[in-house]
């Protein structure tokens, strides 16, 4: 029952914002989020403590004569992912503080929809609700960035939604025919008959399927060559919407690789894996070399978000209990620290009115307290010894090198690369002469400390110990990759 | 077989209520008419009385209960929609006498036995709709919609007509049973005329649902006919003649199919394709949703080509999503239109500002026409989808997946226009509260249909 409470709860705080004023929207969705939060940690207590108590999981039958089910179960490998999720969300709304948006009620309602969907995702164990879930949580983002967004935001939304339609629409085909697969009179799109059924199939057919699977999530995370979307769309959005769709909403690809891919066309992973961790590659590379060349620091944290992305794909691919636990830590680590890094954009912007790090300069000496929670943030994406970034890519490296040495040096590259944009974009925003538009940065409100430090904690906190992340995914990965050996090895 | 009396008793009462002076009475009577026909239905479902009824002419079975059923509710619904329209005309009874004869052949396409009944419901279905494509007599294009409707109606008819001869000089009889047993009993020896007479009597089909090439007096037509007629034809003639059509082709030549399936493949998929894609250059709101139905003719093709357990359900639950999100859009258009004169897609920018109600109406409804979760039109997709994939028409479902996709523009170009571009006029649009009750039934019964298909579909299991 605790999971159908985790994905009803956001809907109905967000429909009983749709009915409050604006005044208290605000507050109201904080309030609602807070609340959320404490069910998650209840829940990650009965993950840990009893995995299988019955309040982890609901099968209720929907449309029984097609084989679907409401089903959701909450283990350690979609607990991350709902922590994730349920951490990020007050924070996110906090971070939403210091802006006065026009309709409130309505933006708050729909950043709460999108948490029930996300949620969902996470948490769903039937192949269609899991496809249904997906599809929700494109509808609350399009309307955030066409309503509140940026420049030319109808044409950029309008190709991220369709660009994100056409990837599920292929999965949905897959899905289906994996459907059919199943076996008697009623097939099922039950999670563990749709894996029995996949991996019953042959080499061609679990292609085809991995082909179509893969392509959602290819282009939700994104990976080269399908995140033309991307950049504009994180522009573009307000930044709320930029921290939904990078801290969470991307991580629907990746969880999607380990719970709906690999899982369920191992033949197909066997066979075209390594020309995802390829593709992945070519991304990390491409994106940091852009992210190089960035003049505008919003879009240059874009970039770096599919380098990162990139580094968990391809591991995912390796396939070894390192690199998958990596995966999750890393999934988890880049959340908190790419919302850190978006808000740390916001709070630029809203004080000087632009993101072009050449017009930026000396903000370190009007504002030390920004300075400082900027360059943890910005460590842990780097990646340094003690963030959460670290814990992240180096299993992700490790697993990746026990698949492949030369993959591991050329993503490799990606964290020195990552280094050069990120510590040139503080130098040049942070350090050196104050110019004019610059000397009147005022320092931390107390707001933006709030949102701040529960990350700067993070961060360092889960860097030195990542034990709550890694003990709770062992046993479920384990399990997971066991499972897949052992149909794929007779 | 009680509905349709019903419903024939109110056309004529329609009719006498010119003459006895009861006008005022008549939108009333009208929707609990259509109500108690409904209820009838209802009862009917355990009681299946009439099957069969006037020597196998109609059959009333699930199939066509069901379907009647649909019909009258989208009807009921029209009506919630148009009485200020048909207030406003100076022969009200006609109109309503017209309407409800149309329903009536709506009816006897969905329950006939027989292929002459399968043609007299098709005439009585057309008939009044060429009259009340050209009610709006000074205007020009109301004028060349009825005549190019009246026109190729009468030819495309003539096919029909023609192609039933045939299977008649062919088979010997018109009941379609009779005909089953035949075609079972003479596999390899039917002459080809037959098969001509099915190839034409799949002409005569795609006109009225327009299938593509038969579509070319669809968007002329809607785009001049008065907008509640449009709404009219957009949703109770293709509903009844995809029952007709499914009926036909899944009872009667379903032992030829490996002859007709090619041409009904290439059908679809050509519809579907044609159809969205011509439907992202419209400016005009009507000639949009006017190709846009041909698109959704074109996915219901999918279900008459893979005809197994699931399709009944699948073309059910399609035209009754695809129906109640018509019927919305169409209310907010003759709202807008009543306030702007133009149904220009243009005229809806800025409705977000101007009515929350039908901003919101139509956003639900465009996404349920588009097939987005999670509304009814999703559902009604993937059941299409499914109902082919089972039959093994993987790269079909591939095509119309990838018209779906371009589908999404120009259905979100309305959406965009709505929320998004600023309004031409600040004026804020009132609308009544008969509207307001149809949108959020029609709001509510397109989420309902996305939360709760299964009621349907075990309907027909």
């Amino acid at each position: 029952m605790i999971v159908v409470l985790l994905v009803l709860f956001p809907l109905l705080a967000g429909l009983l914002l749709l009915l409050s004023n604006n005044e208290m929207a605000k507050k109201a969705a904080l309030f609602f989020s807070v609340i959320e939060l404490l069910i998650t940690f209840y829940a990650d207590y009965l993950v840990r403590m009893q995995p299988t108590s019955a309040l982890l999981s609901v099968n209720a039958p929907w449309i029984g004569s097609m084989g679907i089910n409401f089903k959701l179960a909450l283990d350690g490998i979609s607990l991350i992912l709902v922590l994730l999720t349920n951490i990020l969300m007050p924070i996110i709304i906090l971070s939403s503080f210091s802006k006065e948006y026009k309709n409130a009620n309505s933006f708050y309602a729909l950043m709460l929809f999108m948490q029930m969907a996300l949620v969902g995702v996470f948490t769903a164990m039937d192949g269609f609700l899991f496809y249904i879930f997906w599809e929700l949580a494109l509808i609350p983002i399009y309307f955030i960035c066409l309503l509140w967004g940026g420049h030319d935001r109808a044409r950029i939304t309008f190709k991220f939604f369709v660009y994100t339609l056409v990837g599920s629409l292929f999965m949905l085909v897959g899905l289906i025919v994996l459907y059919q697969h199943t076996p008697g009179p009623i097939h099922s799109f039950d999670i563990s008959t749709l894996y029995k059924a996949g991996q019953s199939l042959d080499v061609r057919m679990q292609s085809f399927i991995f082909w179509c699977i893969f392509l959602a999530f290819a282009i939700k995370m994104p990976i080269f060559p399908f995140h033309t979307w991307q950049p504009d769309t994180y522009v573009t959005a307000p930044t709320q919407g930029t921290m939904l769709l990078s801290g969470i909403m991307l991580k629907m690809g990746t969880y999607g690789l380990i719970r709906w891919l690999l899982p369920v066309v191992p033949l197909g992973v066997a066979e075209w894996g390594k020309f995802a961790i390829i593709l992945s590659v070519i991304g990390i590379i491409y994106a940091s070399c852009i992210a190089i060349v960035q003049k505008d620091f919003k879009r240059l944290i874009a970039y770096s978000s599919i380098a990162h992305v990139g580094l968990i794909a391809a591991a995912t691919f390796a396939f070894n209990v390192q690199a998958l636990q990596g995966a999750l830590v890393q999934m988890f680590s880049h959340g908190v620290n790419v919302v850190g890094l978006f808000f740390i954009v916001d709070i630029i912007s809203s004080r000087t009115n632009t993101t072009q790090i050449s017009e930026l300069g000396g903000i370190r000496n009007v504002a030390p307290q920004f300075a400082v929670k900027f360059l943890i943030v910005l460590l842990g994406s780097v990646a340094l010894p003690l963030t959460n970034g670290f814990v992240g890519e180096f299993l992700l490296l490790n697993g990746l090198y026990q698949y492949n040495a030369w993959f591991t040096a050329f993503a490799g590259l990606g964290v020195i690369l990552g280094a050069v944009y990120m510590l040139r974009s503080y130098q040049n925003i942070m350090l050196g002469e104050t110019n004019s538009l610059t000397a009147t940065f005022t320092d931390l409100t107390f707001n933006e400390k709030a949102v701040l430090l529960p990350l700067v904690i993070m961060i360092i906190g889960f860097g030195i110990f990542p034990k709550p992340l890694l003990g709770v995914t062992e046993l479920p990965v384990k399990n997971l990759i066991d499972s897949i050996q052992l149909t794929v090895l007779p | 077989m009680n509905a349709l009396f019903i419903i024939s008793t109110l056309g004529v009462l329609a009719m006498l209520a010119e003459i006895l002076k009861f006008q005022k009475l008549l939108p009333l009577l009208t929707l609990v008419g259509l109500a108690v026909a409904v209820v009838a239905n209802f009862f009917e479902w355990n009681n299946p009385v009439f099957i069969p009824a006037f020597n196998n002419m109609l059959v009333f079975n699930h199939y066509a209960i069901a379907f009647s059923s649909s019909l009258c509710i989208i009807t009921f619904l029209w009506f919630l929609l148009s009485q200020k329209y048909l207030e406003s005309k100076t022969a009200v009874t006609d109109h309503y006498a017209l309407i409800l004869f149309s329903l009536a052949g709506g009816m006897c396409m969905t329950s006939f036995g027989n292929l002459t009944m399968l043609f007299l419901g098709i005439e009585i279905l057309s008939i009044p709709l060429y009259i009340l494509a050209g009610s709006r007599k000074t205007d020009l294009a109301s004028n060349e919609a009825a005549f190019k409707y009246f026109l190729m109606g009468a030819f495309a008819s003539g096919f029909f007509l023609f192609g039933i001869t045939l299977v008649y000089g062919a088979t010997g009889s018109f009941n379609l049973i009779a005909i089953n047993q035949f075609i079972a009993q003479h596999q390899g020896s039917l002459p080809a005329f037959f098969y001509a007479g099915v190839v034409l009597i799949i002409a005569g089909l795609g006109f009225k649902v327009s299938a593509v090439p038969f579509h070319f007096w669809t968007p002329d037509v809607y785009q001049g006919s008065p907008n509640m007629i449009t709404a009219f034809m957009s949703t109770i003639v293709k509903t009844s003649a995809f029952a007709a059509f499914f009926h036909l082709f899944s009872s009667c030549f379903i032992s030829i199919q490996s002859s007709w399936t090619h041409i009904i493949w290439a059908l679809a998929a050509i519809t579907v394709l044609l159809g969205n894609i011509t439907a992202v250059y419209q400016l005009s709101f009507k000639r949009m949703l006017a190709y846009s139905s041909i698109s959704h003719a074109g996915y219901l093709l999918l279900a008459v080509l893979a005809i197994n357990n699931f399709s009944a359900g699948a073309i059910f639950l399609y035209t009754l999503a695809y129906s109640v999100g018509s019927i919305a859009a169409f209310t907010v258009l003759q709202c807008v239109y009543e306030s702007s004169g133009t149904d220009l897609i243009e005229s809806f920018n800025g409705l977000s500002k101007r009515n929350p109600l039908l901003a919101f109406a139509l956003t639900v409804s465009m996404l349920s026409l588009a097939g987005i979760p999670p509304t009814g039109g999703f559902f009604a997709k993937y059941f299409i989808f499914n109902t082919a994939i089972v039959n093994g028409n993987l790269w079909l479902v591939i095509i119309a997946v990838i018209a779906s996709l371009i589908g999404v523009y120009y259905y979100f170009k309305v959406i965009i226009a709505a929320y998004f571009k600023p309004a031409s006029s600040e004026s804020t649009i009132t609308i009544s509260l008969q509207h307001k009750i149809l949108l959020i039934l029609t709001i509510a019964i397109t989420l309902i249909l996305g939360l709760f298909p299964g009621y349907i579909l075990n309907l027909f299991s």
